[in-house]
């Protein structure tokens, strides 16, 4: 794909940004917004991360020395909620923001006043969400996935504001998905068509589809939890005819393509960035588009993969099961071509390509956890214990954060005007690589083992793995702040960024200055 | 392809941080009349957190979409922005089916599974352990544990009022499409007929609901805590109910719009939009009719 550059993309008529702190309460900006969502993501991922640490320090030994296990219950429920929805999700959409106008020329988003109020609502839905740690009966303490009647009969008073802490999100995510899919359906620069359109927009694309479909599925569900709570529903009790296994499938409905809206933004940035840092164009383009498709259509008809133990029919387990293990198909097509993207290329190691490396390395051994817990009888070894935790945490820290960083490190230049610190991001990496496995990888023995999920103390004989696990975890915590040093240096200062600082990128975002003017592409380039 | 206008971008606004603080208030003053009202405690507050939250939302919607029509009508959109707002509003309409979506979907899965399943089907005769001589029917007029659960005495049959109700809404939508025409052709008389027929079916679409809603309360002790058949009931009926009343108002709007003099014969989005919604309520109307009603 190869564009013609318009470098003089501003309009005269627009001027900079305002002044003063109302510039962020006001704005409809694109850039301000991504930027918005990113700070937001970070902060998110620094206080979800903070709670792993309380988790991993009462876990770190056998014994109960640090938390009540109500409080850790707390803990462990909070930081997934946090890290779902305030770290991952917000940070893709803030790359969507900043990157998806520049990327099909565009001047912004196509709604940017809803731009803004889908930021906005994010920070008004956690202060509600925090504040529960603060109410009487303390905050949700039901594992971020909140099945009834645990949370619903059994449930702290705090659940109520937890439901419409939920519910801002999700009008947030309908907005903001809304708004990408008009973007890229209605505002790609003449001659970009479909089908030239980069990675990243594709996935933003596709993704931003799942989340206009399930999000509303979400809605449902804590609303009929509730109906459950306050108003003497029984949607989930069975002695008004109702079902608990209903809210599982009803939640997981949501539930499985959500961790695809998690993923497949970071699978759109690798697509970028390993071409760029192998000097070769990607690997089969059309293929990498239809897998995403592919992904994103058997997403919807997997979720009771998470539902094994609970007694639904044998039929139905086996139907779940060829599903699940049908996904990884297209994702392993994704995998061998980002390493054809990679033979015989020109490679060279910066931060954004070691994350992506260890991404696509990291993922796939996720995705083979995943395997072992889509074989159906297996499952009902590992269902609820460590592995599953493992498994999670492979496809989401090495593969989302680290596809987070990866996009952060790669386009930071043309957000600030100025290359980061190499060496510093370099031992960002190597830390957060090395800290990573230390803390997740021995999990996988604790499941096989046997050691049950969502526990504060553990049986003596799960004590060394956890001991390595949480050593692990506080280097991989730590070395988090190493990254918002850097972040930092790098929008301070730092070594003049041209507009194509990775002599191997591609796109229409390498041909606008760096950092990136307020207005760009006033008038649509023209692509070829 | 090129544009000869260009893609106006609005330079700053409000209206989010507006909408932001009115929807936090609303909900969490939401949330707190339920959670003290459950523990006893004075909901004054809460309600009156509710009420401002509620006015501040009002004033944002006023607000926004009075600058949106006030843009619209000076001419600043050019016919690409016409376009994202179609794409808009269409994928807002396909969220909003998907909410639906996941309440028909506990329906369908109560009625296919949870209940026959509760009456011993399959070998997974947990309620005749627990409750005995459980019969699973539907619609479901015993519940498992009648003292937790007071079964409804009554079910609302398809053949009377919700059949006046569906063709209520059938002709309603006939109705705003003759409308749009008239529009179209700028029969602004015409326009403003149809269009008030509209309004008054819905309207009487609310009463009828607003009487089967106190006839089954009253009368016939179906009730949201009448177990799971009434459960699904009026969450069903009630958030279509909500959205009709949504789609009258935005309804309603448009004709004020029109007696404003607003829209000329070949633009007039919001009200496309507006009857673009007013089918989508019928649609799920429909859905309701023969699921919930007649089958």
């Amino acid at each position: 794909m190869s564009a013609v550059a318009d470098t003089h993309a501003q309009d005269d008529h627009h001027h900079g940004p305002a002044k003063g702190f109302s510039r962020w309460l006001l704005t409809t900006n694109h850039k301000d917004i991504g930027t918005m969502y990113l700070i937001f993501s970070f902060t998110m991922f620094l206080l979800g991360g903070t709670m792993a640490m309380v988790i991993r320090a009462e876990l770190f030994q056998p014994g109960l020395q640090i938390v009540e296990p109500e409080f850790f219950n707390q803990m462990t429920t909070m930081h997934g909620l946090i890290m779902v929805f305030g770290a991952v999700m917000p940070a893709f959409v803030g790359l969507a923001n900043w990157m998806i106008p520049l990327m099909v020329g565009a001047p912004d988003m196509a709604l940017p006043r809803m731009n803004n109020w889908s930021f906005w609502l994010l920070p008004c839905a956690f202060l509600i969400l925090v504040s529960t740690l603060f109410m009487q009966g303390g905050a949700p303490n039901f594992g971020w996935t909140f099945y009834a009647p645990l949370s619903t009969t059994y449930g702290p008073p705090s659940t109520t504001f937890f439901i419409f802490a939920i519910h801002i999100m999700g009008v947030s995510s309908i907005m903001g998905a809304i708004n990408v899919i008009a973007t890229i359906l209605n505002m790609r620069a003449p001659g970009m068509t479909l089908m030239k359109m980069p990675l990243f927009v594709w996935t933003w694309l596709i993704t931003a589809f799942l989340l206009i479909a399930v999000m509303p599925v979400l809605a449902g569900v804590v609303t009929m939890m509730l109906m459950d709570i306050n108003f003497g529903t029984s949607f989930f009790d069975a002695s008004g005819g109702g079902d608990p296994v209903l809210f599982q499938h009803v939640f997981w409905f949501f539930g499985h393509p959500e961790v695809y809206i998690m993923i497949l933004p970071a699978f759109g940035a690798v697509s970028h960035i390993i071409p760029a840092f192998s000097r070769k164009p990607l690997f089969g383009y059309a293929s990498m588009v239809y897998a995403v498709g592919a992904i994103a259509l058997l997403s919807f008809v997997v979720w009771a993969h998470h539902m094994f133990t609970v007694g639904i029919p044998i039929a139905g387990q086996l139907f779940f099961m060829y599903a699940t293990m049908l996904i990884a198909v297209p994702t392993g097509v994704k995998v061998f071509n980002w390493v054809a993207t990679m033979f015989r290329g020109s490679l060279t190691f910066e931060a954004p390509m070691l994350f992506a490396v260890a991404f696509v390395i990291l993922f796939t051994i996720g995705g083979f956890s995943g395997l072992m817990l889509a074989i159906a009888p297996a499952d009902f070894q590992y269902h609820d214990t460590y592995f599953v935790v493992a498994h999670f945490h492979y496809v989401l820290v090495p593969g989302a954060i680290f596809g987070i960083f990866a996009s952060a490190y790669f386009w930071l230049p043309k957000w600030t005007g100025h290359m980061y610190d190499e060496t510093l991001g370099k031992t960002h990496f190597w830390l957060s690589f090395i800290g990573m496995n230390l803390a997740f990888f021995p999990m996988h023995f604790l499941g096989l083992a046997g050691m049950p999920r969502r526990i504060p103390d553990y049986a003596l004989q799960f004590a060394d793995f956890n001991m390595v696990s949480s050593i692990g975890a506080f280097m991989f915590g730590a070395s988090q702040i190493l990254f918002l040093v850097i972040v930092v240096k790098c929008i301070k200062g730092g070594e003049k960024a041209s507009a194509q600082p990775w002599d191997g990128a591609e796109g229409l975002e390498w041909t606008v200055p760096s950092p990136a003017p307020y207005h760009t592409f006033a008038t649509p380039p023209e692509v070829k | 392809m090129a544009e000869n206008q260009t893609y106006y971008v609005p330079e700053q606004s409000k209206w989010p941080i507006v909408a932001t603080v009115g929807l936090g208030v609303t909900l969490y003053g939401a949330a707190a009349i339920m959670v003290n009202g459950q523990q006893g405690e004075s909901t004054t507050g809460s309600w009156v957190m509710f009420l401002i939250g509620s006015l501040i939302m009002a004033y944002m919607l006023f607000g926004w979409f009075g600058t949106v029509i006030k843009e619209s009508r000076s001419g600043l959109y050019s016919p690409q922005m016409d376009r994202s707002f179609r794409w808009g509003m269409s994928w807002f309409i396909f969220s909003e089916v998907m909410f639906f979506a996941a309440f028909f979907g506990a329906l369908f899965y109560t009625r296919m599974f949870a209940v026959p399943w509760l009456g011993g089907e399959g070998d997974r005769g947990s309620s005749n352990i627990l409750w005995e001589g459980f019969q699973a029917t539907w619609p479901l007029i015993n519940n498992p544990d009648p003292d937790a659960y007071p079964a409804p005495e009554g079910i609302i049959g398809p053949w009377g009022l919700p059949l006046i109700n569906t063709i209520l809404l059938v002709t309603s939508s006939f109705t705003v499409t003759v409308a749009h025409h008239a529009l179209k052709e700028d029969n602004r008389k015409k326009v403003k007929l149809w269009l008030s027929a509209t309004i008054a079916l819905a309207l009487i679409f609310v009463c009828v609901q607003g009487y089967e809603y106190a006839h089954a309360y009253q009368d016939l002790n179906l009730t949201l805590q009448s177990g799971i058949y009434g459960s699904t009931f009026f969450m069903l009926t009630g958030f279509h109910g909500a959205h009709v009343i949504l789609g009258t108002l935005m309804l309603t709007i448009m004709l004020i719009r029109i007696h404003k003099g607003h829209f000329t014969g070949d633009y007039h989005f919001g009200f496309e939009a507006s009857a673009w919604y007013w089918h989508f309520v019928d649609v799920v109307w429909l859905g309701l009719f023969v699921f919930v009603y007649v089958l």
